[in-house]
């Protein structure tokens, strides 16, 4: 990389008063053709160019964006990444992006804050209980690290937890998986942006694809508002907006776009050092490193791409919150926000071939992608280079909602759909 | 957050219903003569309109019945409500 970041380099600027940083990604004017194009500037997107560029030498590629880069819900949500699903496919997915994250600062020369602060789920009822016991057996059989808590670890861990047998839903244990955690979200999608931009791909901003040019089963190009672009593979990873795409192209996807929220509070000395989830009574909460409170609360039940949700929703999770941290009671929210998530029948994503041949989509999500970003874009690039799936993403294909071979993760997708 | 005018109970918050998903996704007649394509048409398949859609409604939190609506959902303006059974207005 010709602008490597290092101490030097910050040393060097601060001589000129960081005035003259060189730009970390160029801002091209698209080419009239590319061997492949990539529509979603979003952190499963970057990653997925940067890898055709790195791993399969695809260099002469774009990625366009209607927006700017990382603006969809790459930058809305709530940072946490951990890999404690319960079905195999899924571990083998989810493990993946973790061991990416794991060096992924050092590989891309870009610090992406990536903390192993420990990810604890609670149980509140039996089921609970009985559940995040299974999932904790499952999740050790494939190589994922778990371990059960009682509800007095659970206070030894995260001593800010009312864990009083009297509360409406009392703390019955959880599960802790340590080497989870978080990472400064924005930082994933610029430090793959600027990875991809030094080896040759075209980051593209500002430019909405209007419309997929077919030839029969064969793709040949997208309109953009920036002009017709020719090529013969593309990649879709536009989350809550893959259904507006695979319109354009003819296509029905089992997909529904629904608004998902999340909260930050003023910001307050450390107080909370991991992350913790309660899918029961639907409240999460972690702390950012500027001190923030940051809060996700749950999807509004109805389709919508408005960016928005109701009211009645960030107002459960906040009675949730307030019951289990009882020491937040006087803190004030500072932002509510929502973004549009693509939620799939079985709560696992699609990473997949179509039926038109050059068309690819990574979509379906849902409310728990950016955990996924790296092994996502790791995967998607092998699937759209090679015309042909991972193993690790083999079983995430569209063809599994008519065969019936379903991933269905509902209960480790920890937000309710 | 808006306000859906129940076509039994009038005006009431949207909270105090149910969304259903998009209308008029017929139930197979022959269910057993159906290939597995067509099932994971009517199971799984939708829209998923960015713009004007018509979808199922339940007043659950009151009169508890069913209606249909037409709402932009690109900025959840509602268009039409109109009952179960008619076919969807020409918008």
């Amino acid at each position: 990389m010709k602008n490597k970041y290092s101490i030097f380099s910050l040393i060097k600027n601060a001589f000129s008063y960081h005035e003259n940083w060189k730009k970390a990604w160029k801002d091209p004017v698209p080419k009239k053709e590319y061997d492949a194009v990539i529509v979603g500037g979003g952190g499963h997107g970057l990653a997925t160019a940067y890898y055709l560029a790195k791993k399969h030498n695809m260099k002469n590629i774009a990625v366009v964006e209607k927006g700017w880069i990382g603006g969809g819900n790459t930058g809305r949500n709530t940072t946490i990444i951990r890999s404690n699903y319960l079905w195999d496919a899924s571990a083998g997915l989810y493990n993946h992006a973790l061991k990416i994250w794991e060096n992924l600062s050092q590989e891309l020369n870009y610090n992406v804050m990536f903390s192993q602060r420990g990810v604890m789920n609670l149980a509140h009822n039996l089921q609970d209980v009985r559940d995040l016991k299974r999932r904790t057996h499952a999740n050790r059989l494939n190589g994922v690290d778990a371990v059960y808590l009682d509800t007095e670890q659970v206070k030894k861990f995260c001593p800010i937890i009312n864990t009083s047998p009297d509360i409406r839903y009392p703390v019955l244990g959880g599960t802790l998986q340590r080497r989870a955690g978080t990472a400064r979200h924005d930082a994933v999608a610029w430090g793959y942006a600027r990875g991809a931009d030094a080896m040759g791909v075209d980051i593209i901003q500002n430019c909405e694809v209007k419309a997929i040019k077919r030839n029969g089963d064969t793709v040949e190009g997208i309109e953009t508002t920036k002009g017709f672009i020719k090529t013969t593979k593309i990649g879709v990873v536009a989350a809550g907006h893959s259904s507006v795409i695979a319109n354009m192209a003819g296509l029905k996807l089992p997909l529904e776009s629904k608004p998902l929220q999340a909260l930050v509070s003023e910001p307050v000395k450390p107080i909370i050092d991991t992350v913790v989830m309660s899918n029961a009574v639907h409240a999460y909460v972690s702390q950012s490193d500027k001190g923030e409170l940051v809060i996700g609360a749950g999807t509004d039940d109805y389709i919508s791409y408005s960016q928005k949700g109701s009211h009645d929703i960030v107002e459960g999770t906040l009675n949730a919150i307030l019951e289990l941290y009882p020491i937040f009671s006087r803190m004030r929210m500072l932002r509510q926000w929502g973004g549009i998530v693509d939620i799939c029948p079985d709560a696992s994503p699609i990473i997949s071939k179509t039926s038109i041949k050059g068309l690819y989509f990574n979509c379906g999500w849902g409310t728990g992608g950016f955990k996924a970003t790296p092994g996502s874009g790791d995967l998607f690039a092998h699937t759209i280079a090679n015309d042909e799936p991972h193993k690790l993403n083999a079983a995430f294909n569209l063809n599994r909602f008519i065969s019936g071979d379903l991933v269905d993760e509902h209960g480790a997708a920890a937000v309710a759909h | 957050m808006f306000v859906i005018n129940c076509p039994f109970c009038g005006e009431r918050e949207q909270s105090e219903f149910k969304a259903g998903g998009e209308a008029h996704i017929l139930r197979p007649k022959q269910p057993t003569e159906l290939s597995d394509d067509e099932w994971a048409e009517y199971l799984f398949m939708r829209k998923n309109i960015k713009g004007i859609q018509f979808e199922r409604w339940n007043h659950t939190h009151g009169c508890r019945k069913w209606f249909n609506i037409a709402r932009d959902t690109s900025n959840d303006e509602i268009k039409v409500v109109y009952k179960m059974g008619e076919k969807p207005p020409s918008i």
